[in-house]
């Protein structure tokens, strides 16, 4: 199966195509709505800033597309502020929405830690997890923000913590996402991609 | 659940090879920059950091395609910088595949390129590098390579560079660099004081001992190291444990 990695205008793309080509898994970039709409899963990656990340879906009028397809059940994968674009808005960019699958607001870490987090952390795993599976408890991941999504019940796999606990990693039905850089995480990373890829297969 | 201390070291590149200047002075053949990478990597290096130390804007199209080279053998963060004075220059590094930008003496020229890089990548990815000489009891900002006295004080400096979006902080010590003397804990501790984004310590490291001393005396977020990790002198997963086993928390697993 191919994947289609959303190419919105920004974003260091090549690390995430790497990450998933290392085990042979074809990728193409999906830069406009017909290429969202044929995808057979797909990984929504991102870094920068919240407001000129909508900014560039809506610019390549990718967000209908991608609602059609989280509606269709077509899997997909949350990456950093990928993650965090799945959610309704961010303190980030007030009055800029995000995707909406999941509700709730983005909002900053606290200012009595150094901001931003950066660097390897662990998690807690507080459910099951389809994309930790065969990965260790005490395993490290790279993270890199300022800004974070507060953990729920319904979709919460596993929390990581900076200041205040935020959700980690994200699993409900087809939509999957994770706080941390997967493509930059080592050999811990590659598993997660791996374990994506298989859940989709 | 913790926050690791990270371990980076450095790639200083001229020419597509990897060269060791001592105290910003004369050079020497260190090897190939993707072999190291792949080396390190496998290591355990908790990030890489290539930096072009050539002059020459005739070397650009070297350095990105060793940045691209390099980012190949990574499944870690890269960060690259060197001779980054404008714009232009942030975008054609992150698209080679730097994760992160460095800059330096371009920002103390005009400080506004630290808001539009921040602006443009997020503050995650701009690194702001400083190199800091002690000058009469006073810690100063020196540019072009640690020739040039700029008479602004590396603590402001430091405080005016986070405000204006830098994500991290790469500190040198000139006094420091390239002369194993291990780092300038007490610099380091003040700027990780005054500003609230990480501090990567750098210049002078060469005992195991000297890492642990800045992650404790100099409360650095991560320490920076070239020479002594690319003569294959010390394994960055022997220092990686000794640090660990002495409290310091560490990824050890890759």
């Amino acid at each position: 199966m191919k994947i289609s990695i959303v190419d919105y205008g920004a974003g260091n793309l090549p690390s995430v195509e790497r990450g998933f080509q290392a085990f042979g898994v074809e990728t193409e970039r999906a830069a406009n709505p017909a290429q969202i709409a044929s995808a057979r899963a797909i990984v929504l990656p991102g870094v920068g800033h919240f407001g000129a990340f909508v900014e560039g879906l809506e610019a390549r009028n990718l967000s209908p597309a991608l609602r059609t397809a989280y509606e269709g059940g077509i899997p997909i994968l949350g990456i950093c502020l990928g993650l965090q674009a799945l959610f309704t808005s961010s303190e980030e960019a007030p009055g800029k929405q995000g995707l909406g699958f999941l509700s709730g607001a983005v909002c900053q870490l606290p200012v009595t830690v150094k901001l931003p987090h950066i660097g390897w952390n662990q998690l807690r795993r507080v459910q099951e997890s389809a994309l930790l599976r065969g990965i260790a408890d005490d395993a490290y991941f790279y993270f890199a923000h300022s800004f974070a999504a507060p953990g729920a019940e319904g979709h919460t796999v596993a929390i990581c913590e900076h200041g205040i606990p935020f959700a980690a990693v994200i699993e409900q039905r087809q939509l999957f996402a994770v706080q941390f850089h997967p493509e930059k995480s080592g050999e811990a990373g590659a598993r997660v991609l791996r374990n994506f890829m298989e859940l989709v297969q | 659940m913790t926050l690791a201390r990270r371990i980076i070291p450095c790639l200083d590149v001229d020419g597509g090879r990897v060269v060791k200047g001592i105290e910003f002075e004369s050079l020497r053949d260190m090897g190939d920059p993707e072999e190291h990478a792949a080396r390190y990597n496998r290591e355990g290096a908790d990030e890489l950091v290539v930096l072009d130390i050539s002059a020459s804007r005739d070397g650009r199209a070297t350095f990105l395609e060793t940045i691209e080279r390099v980012a190949r053998q990574l499944n870690i963060p890269l960060t690259a910088g060197g001779g980054i004075r404008k714009m232009e220059d942030g975008v054609a590094v992150t698209r080679a595949g730097a994760d992160k930008i460095t800059v330096n003496t371009a920002t103390v020229e005009r400080p506004d390129l630290i808001s539009e890089l921040a602006q443009q990548f997020g503050s995650q990815a701009v690194v702001l590098s400083m190199d800091v000489k002690r000058v009469d009891g006073n810690w100063e900002i020196f540019i072009r390579g640690g020739r040039d006295a700029t008479g602004i004080g590396a603590v402001a400096w430091a405080r005016e560079g986070a405000a204006r979006g830098a994500g991290e902080i790469l500190l040198t010590s000139i006094d420091r660099d390239g002369t194993c003397s291990g780092f300038d804990c007490e610099l380091t501790a003040a700027i990780a004081e005054a500003v609230r984004v990480p501090v990567i310590a750098s210049g002078g490291a060469k005992t195991f001992d000297d890492f642990l001393a800045v992650f404790t005396d100099g409360r650095a977020d991560a320490a920076l190291a070239a020479s002594i990790f690319h003569s294959e002198t010390e394994s960055i997963g022997a220092l990686k444990k000794f640090l660990a086993g002495r409290g310091v928390p560490m990824r050890l697993s890759r």
